[in-house]
């Protein structure tokens, strides 16, 4: 094929891609966004595959084959609430994947001595590359270690951890920088890419569970980044533009959640949250642990639901761990049907990824016009009679509006306490790794009903329907 | 700086401008499936590693080119297959009860 039509061939796919991203922009033409992206991935590779440089596809073929199998088995038989590991976990291949390439290029003008005839663009483009892949590759498996639970999800912290991490950081800048002016040192690139996977590890360990929507929206960036780096060594448009696209999702995504905890990039990054450095001035400020709460058994939570003329639940994280978005769904059907209006509060940081509950909430079959974002909803809550929190925390937690010593002071956060009645599903009392109590939980028009939400759901309904 | 340099520049700063102007009208309800979907998107990294894997340059390029092209095919196909799963999900008036389809049951 001729270099002119694999490059209009790019040129579809990259057309395509855009209106792809533009389909998500409603639920409606989302899914025929998505085939026009399939379509334009399609041209790209057959486009690739004539590409004048490839002799021998036999390897390629068992790749493909290897690759098509186990990428269709993850989407066919991964649960829902797995999504944010499933997420990390391709992060993870995109990574190493960018990383592979460019240890490739590299290594193929080394052993055909001609490193020194590597340019500085291509040089200095393959160490970004090879930087970012390989960090982006264990930072995002680090990340999936933390979600499910093979790490401890706590931030793990140690003395100079941050100096230490932004040095390593800019050793490794300044390593593929030297790779410019003198292209023939292998030994200095492949400390480079041995540094880069040591950074996504140590990048990671001090970044707790609850911040996990804007690490992941960032390793996403940095994905997209990589896969930039590797258009510009091989001169490659379409993949410049596509990792610019990814970049730019990926950044404006840890934006937003960053704003939703009002906190900036660098905090969560290397704020270390609830490690003690700022937990022991507010216990102090708060109520003592567990003072006084509500207990309420599930048949009293069931005759203050039969009651209520308006419900908002309020899904957070818990509700992904104990799988109960299906026995929330059964119950708000089930009040529904006794003519009471029902809406969903999803706040953008509630679960583990950028809208983790939606998807979750879809799942169940529970349709999107009853789902509302934090703006559209809170003011709702002053002529709500009962609101129903499952699995969630911070985002309910009043202190974020009234006590400037908590570390969550200034987040945006729903106006649980203006409804008549709160119930809040919970596991236990225990205030978390992030170690902050919510006034919500002891305010007398709060009833905690503790155990499995699920369990507590089912029970709720069965209850109802008596 | 170099010509190629700079085009290369000019088309990842405007690509990441328009990605930008176009992922902010992308809705709350819709982040998951538009990370997926840009997941998918940057598996096109696979074109690069088709190359390295089928140019048989030398033994490790060519083991590191499979590797690679292993690693994007499952973001493209898992990322694009998940994709459409999750947003066939997504309905404005789901039935008032829970006969959902055969697929959205499990895991409840």
């Amino acid at each position: 094929m001729s270099p002119s039509i694999l490059h209009v061939s790019y040129l579809a796919a990259s057309v395509l891609f855009i209106l792809a991203l533009r389909g998500l922009s409603s639920p409606q033409s989302a899914r025929r966004g998505i085939l026009l992206a399939e379509i334009g991935m399609l041209i790209a590779i057959v486009g690739t595959l004539l590409h004048k440089d490839i002799i021998n596809y036999t390897w390629i073929a068992v790749a493909m084959a290897i690759g098509s199998v186990i990428g269709a088995a993850m989407s066919v038989w991964i649960p829902m609430t797995k999504m944010p590991e499933r997420i990390a976990l391709s992060h993870a291949f995109g990574g190493l994947a960018a990383a592979l390439v460019g240890v490739a290029e590299y290594h193929t003008a080394m052993h055909a001595g001609r490193a020194q005839e590597i340019g500085a663009l291509k040089m200095g483009a393959l160490g970004f590359e090879v930087m970012f892949g390989a960090l982006t590759f264990t930072g995002s498996l680090m990340a999936f270690g933390k979600l499910q639970g093979f790490i401890t999800g706590a931030p793990v912290t140690y003395p100079l951890q941050n100096k230490s991490n932004i040095g390593l950081f800019f050793g490794c800048l300044g390593m593929a920088v030297y790779m410019i002016f003198f292209p023939t040192q292998g030994d200095v690139f492949y400390a480079m890419l041995g540094i880069g996977f040591a950074l996504g590890v140590l990048l990671v360990l001090p970044i707790g569970g609850a911040d996990m929507p804007v690490v992941i929206s960032l390793l996403n960036s940095y994905a997209g980044l990589a896969a930039a780096a590797t258009g510009f060594a091989l001169q490659n448009n379409i993949l410049i533009i596509s990792g610019a696209l990814d970049g730019a999702s990926g950044f404006l995504l840890s934006i937003m959640m960053s704003k939703a905890m009002n906190r900036s990039f660098a905090n969560v990054l290397f704020g270390a949250f609830g490690t003690g450095e700022a937990a022991p001035g507010t216990a102090a400020a708060l109520p003592a642990g567990g003072a006084s709460y509500n207990e309420g058994t599930v048949e009293e939570a069931a005759e203050v639901l039969r009651a209520a003329q308006s419900v908002i639940v309020i899904p957070g994280y818990g509700m992904a761990v104990s799988q109960a978005q299906h026995a929330v769904r059964d119950l708000m059907n089930l009040m529904l049907r006794n003519n009471a209006s029902v809406k969903y509060a999803i706040h953008p940081v509630a679960g583990r990824m950028p809208g983790h509950m939606n998807v979750l909430l879809a799942e169940a079959n529970v349709p999107y016009d009853q789902l509302f974002d934090l703006d559209a909803i809170n003011d709702d809550f002053a002529q709500t009679d009962v609101v129903l929190v499952v699995g969630a925390n911070d985002v309910v937690n009043p202190a974020a509006k009234t006590n400037p010593k908590s570390p969550i002071f200034g987040m945006p956060v729903f106006n649980v306490e203006q409804a008549k009645t709160a119930i809040v599903l919970k596991r236990s009392m225990n205030t978390g790794f992030a170690g902050i109590e919510n006034d919500l939980f002891v305010s007398p028009n709060t009833m905690m009903v503790l155990g499995d939400a699920k369990k507590t759901l089912t029970n709720l309904t069965s209850h109802l329907k008596e | 700086m170099s010509s190629e340099l700079l085009f290369g520049l000019y088309v990842f700063v405007l690509a990441g401008f328009v990605g930008y102007q176009v992922i902010s009208k992308v809705p709350h309800l819709l982040h998951t499936p538009l990370m997926s979907a840009t997941n998918a998107i940057s598996g096109i990294s696979l074109v690069g590693s088709l190359v390295a894997a089928g140019s048989e340059h030398n033994t490790v390029s060519t083991t590191l080119g499979v590797i690679a092209v292993t690693c994007a095919t499952i973001n493209v196909v898992g990322g694009f297959l998940i994709t459409d799963r999750m947003l066939r999900m997504f309905r404005k008036r789901g039935p008032a009860t829970g006969n959902a389809p055969k697929e959205l049951k499990e895991g409840g």
